[in-house]
């Protein structure tokens, strides 16, 4: 993982300091406070249940929107040009809407309190112990990384050693997340998010000015990179080379389909937002809301990524000294003046820990609902889990600083790890699917589908891709293929374990598969939830035709 | 299913957040507003330098102004449509 160049040092002040210090109080501020609404164990780890829809919205769209999705979209957009916006508008969009509008129900109403928890009450043990655990180990993996990740483009900007940033940004979580529970999470993520905006809006805006505007930015790109650099879907007919090394049926079916699906709708670093809405008619509307603000973000990401592709004209090749994870960071330093430059290493900074306090926020509850109280110590008072939540979450922080510091000495390892677990979601995902709309699907069928899905991504991955079995010209092609892969083998080995095992008894599926009540009597509406601008369908629908005329300029 | 959902049911019944929660919009606006003043301040008069190099924009003052805005319409947001009393009060109310 090499992630940025030295000598990108930023010319900060001390105004940019007291800014980022500001934030920082902020931060522990909103912990401290958010304690007193911490009184039981679903306070902690659901903050109750009872968070209105734009809190969520943003909330759902913020635990998405990491450093370390910052800095790697903008490097996909100076490597990859206008293709980028395959992971918004595609890769995103139509997935948060089915989660809003198809399966939040099912989420929302079962009163599960996890995403394992649901492949419980659908499924069996055995499904439900396997993701919880790869899902506790991949919620600190991944965190473990975002701290690598905020230490090297700490050092790299503003000089810090690595391991003070790890420390001071892990403690930093540990506190503010151990203290107010999800509560606190959110609100940082909710304030995370205009931060992110306030940095990278100027940054665009400048960027777009220094290179001429759009016109000039795409003219100079046509030169240099091509015609099909500045559109969408140039040179991804079956059969020809480009860059991505991917073509259009590989980027609906494995991104658009499969790999966004996954992770959007059975991430439950993301779910947990949704989960923790007041009724549902909010945690519908929370990942509908998230996808508003999501099919834009593109353009100040990208945005910035082609600017620098203009501007540093060999970023990212060889001996140039420099990396596509540079676009951004480049960019601030030669553009944003003391003042707003602080407030786009605040943004930065503020991104990464919420990035990492999305996943330690989820871990802290699989690992205590699903794992210690299911498995270990069953039955205990509420209190007891409270307390043993907030003792995981200091641990889970501790954990990750650890895997931090491996992270810095085999960050091979690490990005090999990653992958590996990323494998994980696929099958989760056609699960879930055929759980939630076939009620036949038996029992033993779920633990099974996820096995299997999850080794067939990996042997198409690492044995047919890596081996050379199969020509596919790059990594992200390939793991668009294999999760494809993943995907059928899954649900053909689903459908095949139920022909010969015994269904769930009807009655313990009630409310958890299409077309069974819900044991629940039917809950009362909010006052005002029926207005036309909330209603679920057209926020859905919305955002659906929205994403796909964003496709039209970029399409031709 | 029947036992998670008496569990949870009775876990959201003594929950504290809708209660207790304070407002985020007062946090927004107020960390907003005081960034606001901050960064314009700072733009008010930049130096020839700071202003060449944001391409002759005065993007301290803009970015000041925008953000004091958006702090503002937090704050206004919040005065005119304060949060709703929760649908249900936890059972008991401690002081503590």
């Amino acid at each position: 993982m090499q992630y940025l160049a030295a000598g990108l040092r930023l010319p900060t002040n001390g105004l940019d300091y007291t800014i980022l210090a500001i934030y920082f109080v902020v931060v522990l501020g909103i912990g401290f406070a958010a304690r007193a609404s911490v009184k039981t164990s679903l306070d902690f780890f659901l903050s109750g249940r009872s968070l209105p829809a734009w809190v969520t919205g943003l909330a759902f769209v913020a635990a998405n929107l990491g450093a370390t999705e910052i800095l790697g979209m903008a490097a996909t957009g100076a490597q990859y040009g206008v293709a980028v916006v395959h992971w918004y508008w595609i890769g995103a969009i139509p997935a948060m809407v089915f989660l809003g509008l198809v399966m939040m129900p099912f989420y929302y109403r079962s009163k599960v309190r996890s995403v394992p928890e649901f492949l419980l009450q659908r499924f069996d043990k055995s499904a439900h112990l396997l993701s919880s655990i790869l899902f506790a180990f991949s919620a600190i993996l991944i965190a473990g990384v975002n701290l690598y990740a905020l230490s090297i483009v700490v050092e790299a900007l503003l000089g810090w050693p690595q391991w003070v940033a790890i420390v001071v940004a892990g403690l930093f979580v540990l506190v503010y997340i151990t203290i107010g529970g999800l509560s606190s999470a959110i609100y940082n993520e909710v304030l995370q998010f205009f931060v992110i905006l306030a940095a990278l809006i100027p940054l665009t805006l400048l960027g777009l000015k220094r290179v001429g505007g759009w016109d000039g930015l795409s003219g100079s790109l046509e030169k240099s990179h091509g015609h099909d650099f500045m559109t969408a879907w140039g040179g991804t007919s079956i059969g020809h080379a480009n860059p991505l090394g991917a073509n259009w049926l590989t980027i609906i079916l494995g991104l658009g389909f499969v790999l966004s699906f996954g992770y959007w709708t059975t991430n439950f670093a993301e779910v947990q937002r949704a989960l923790s809405a007041k009724n549902l008619s909010a945690a519908q509307r929370t990942p509908l809301i998230a996808a508003f603000p999501k099919m834009f973000i593109v353009f100040v990401v990208m945005i910035p990524g082609l600017v620098a592709a203009v501007v540093v004209p060999d970023i990212g090749t060889a001996g140039s000294g420099t990396t596509y994870n540079d676009a951004i960071p480049l960019l601030m330093r030669e553009l944003l003046p003391n003042g707003v430059l602080g407030i786009a290493v605040t943004g930065l900074l503020a991104a990464f820990m919420a990035g990492m306090a999305a996943n330690v926020s989820s871990f802290n509850t699989v690992f205590t609902t699903d794992i210690w109280a299911r498995y270990v110590k069953k039955d205990q008072p509420d209190a007891y889990y409270l307390r043993f939540g907030r003792l995981i979450t200091a641990l889970g922080v501790l954990a990750s600083i650890g895997t931090a510091f491996i992270a810095a000495s085999f960050s091979n390892i690490m990005s090999y790890l990653q992958t590996l677990f990323s494998f994980f979601n696929v099958p989760l995902f056609v699960v879930f699917i055929i759980g939630m709309f076939w009620k036949r699907a038996s029992m033993k069928s779920g633990v099974w589908g996820l096995l299997a899905g999850t080794t067939a991504a990996m042997v198409n991955y690492f044995v047919i891709y890596k081996q050379g079995v199969i020509d596919i010209p790059s990594d992200q092609g390939a793991n668009f293929v294999s999760a494809i892969v993943g995907f059928v083998a899954g649900a053909v080995v689903m459908i095949a374990v139920t022909l010969f095992t015994a269904p769930k008894p009807e009655a313990e599926l009630a409310g958890l598969v299409y077309g069974t009540e819900s044991p629940d009597a039917a809950e009362v509406p909010d006052e005002g939830d029926s207005a036309w601008y909330r209603r679920p369908a057209l926020l859905g629908w919305g955002a659906i035709v929205l994403a796909a005329l964003c496709y039209v300029p970029y399409s031709f | 299913m029947s036992d998670l959902h008496k569990e949870v049911s009775d876990l959201e019944q003594k929950s504290a957040t809708a209660a207790r929660l304070f407002d985020i919009r007062r946090i927004i606006g107020g960390l907003f507003v005081v960034y606001g003043i901050i960064v314009t301040i700072a733009g008010i008069s930049p130096s020839d330098a700071d202003l060449k190099k944001a391409q002759g924009v005065h993007i301290n003052l803009w970015t000041g102004l925008a953000m004091l805005a958006l702090g503002l319409f937090f704050l206004v947001w919040m005065k005119l449509r304060p949060a709703q009393a929760p649908a249900h009060a936890p059972e008991d109310t401690p002081a503590k």
